[in-house]
């Protein structure tokens, strides 16, 4: 990891939200940052070549595009890699992890319609052979305000 | 995997013009002077539309978040701690919101138990520098929310098996989009 200056540091922290819906919004970043518009923009611009961004824009709310569930599932260490494989290999699923616990295979499904998800983890669950349990959100109690990151 | 999801989502079906503004703020701003009047270009409508548009975006909730997206990986944050807490349900709405007001708490979720296979009703999503990190904020949340008698556990996670993010997001957003407005 290297340095990064106080302009990118910055600009990680402060504009996690709340992107200018203005015509220039680089340019009102910049003046907020007292810099030209051209060093936001290639800051941006190399941040994002590094991978230390994604990109500069949307995220959506889980539960207000589509269908969506965390699923998780027990399944022995010796069978994990071939039932995480089936389960990857579905385009519904998203974020597939291991985890430290007796439940140990966590996974997001995501579908157009309630319907199509519920089909999707009956399929699921024939293919790999093991029982999931379907933990679709409830209740969010938190504000989406990035995440702060610290320098030292 | 483009071809999958094509299958899969049926993504052939013509998008209205909300359903092309999702996908395109999905994907991330054209990091120029004025992305807004180039994302208008590409879709064929005003600057005043595409900016308006995201506004009603924003305005209805189904945006969580505009800004610069950040890897945390990328950038040290190596251990990730999904923590799982056995709230009292009648309790659930102001601990949930103790919890989910740390700034390293970035998910702070209410789901079902499953009794009796699952009893934790509170999932929350703590990043730290390390696993030392994430316990040592485990317990700075115990000690500030009061929550000594309150069951709770950490998953560390492990190995990745398949991320997928924004784009994945846009797109089953446009297919959702054109569906609702048939």
């Amino acid at each position: 990891m290297r340095q990064y200056s106080n302009l990118e540091q910055r600009l990680l922290n402060e504009f996690q939200h709340g992107l200018p819906l203005s015509p220039e919004p680089f340019a009102d970043i910049a003046r907020q940052l007292g810099v030209y518009e051209t060093t936001v923009l290639e800051s941006l611009e190399r941040l994002q070549t590094e991978g230390v961004i994604s990109r500069v824009g949307a995220v959506f709310q889980p539960n207000r595009v589509g269908a969506s569930t965390l699923v998780a599932m027990a399944v022995p260490e010796s069978d994990l890699q071939r039932v995480a494989e089936i389960v990857s290999g579905f385009a519904e699923v998203n974020h597939n992890y291991e985890r430290e616990h007796r439940y140990n295979l966590w996974f997001v499904v995501v579908a157009a319609d309630d319907a199509r998800l519920q089909e999707v983890l009956e399929q699921i669950e024939d293919r790999c052979g093991y029982a999931l349990l379907d933990l679709p959100l409830l209740n969010e109690f938190f504000i989406d305000l990035g995440f702060e990151l610290k320098w030292t | 995997m483009d071809m999958k999801l094509n299958t899969a989502l049926d993504l052939d079906q013509p998008l209205d013009l909300e359903g092309a503004l999702i996908a395109a703020i999905g994907e991330g701003l054209p990091l120029v002077t004025r992305p807004y009047a180039e994302i208008a270009g590409r879709l064929g409508c005003s600057e005043a539309e595409v900016i308006d548009g995201i506004r009603s975006i924003i305005a209805d909730g189904r945006l969580k978040r505009f800004g610069v997206i950040v890897r945390h990986r990328q950038l040290g944050y190596r251990a990730n701690g999904m923590v799982v807490w056995d709230l009292p349900d009648d309790r659930i709405a102001e601990l949930g919101r103790c919890i989910g007001r740390y700034s390293f708490v970035t998910l702070c979720y209410q789901r079902p138990r499953r009794l009796p296979d699952w009893r934790y009703n509170l999932f929350s999503m703590i990043h730290g520098k390390d696993r030392d990190e994430v316990i040592k904020q485990v317990e700075f949340i115990v000690s500030q929310c009061g929550l000594q008698d309150v069951e709770h556990e950490i998953l560390f996670s492990n190995r990745c098996f398949k991320q997928r993010g924004a784009n994945f997001q846009a797109r089953l957003a446009q297919v959702t989009e054109a569906a609702r407005h048939g």
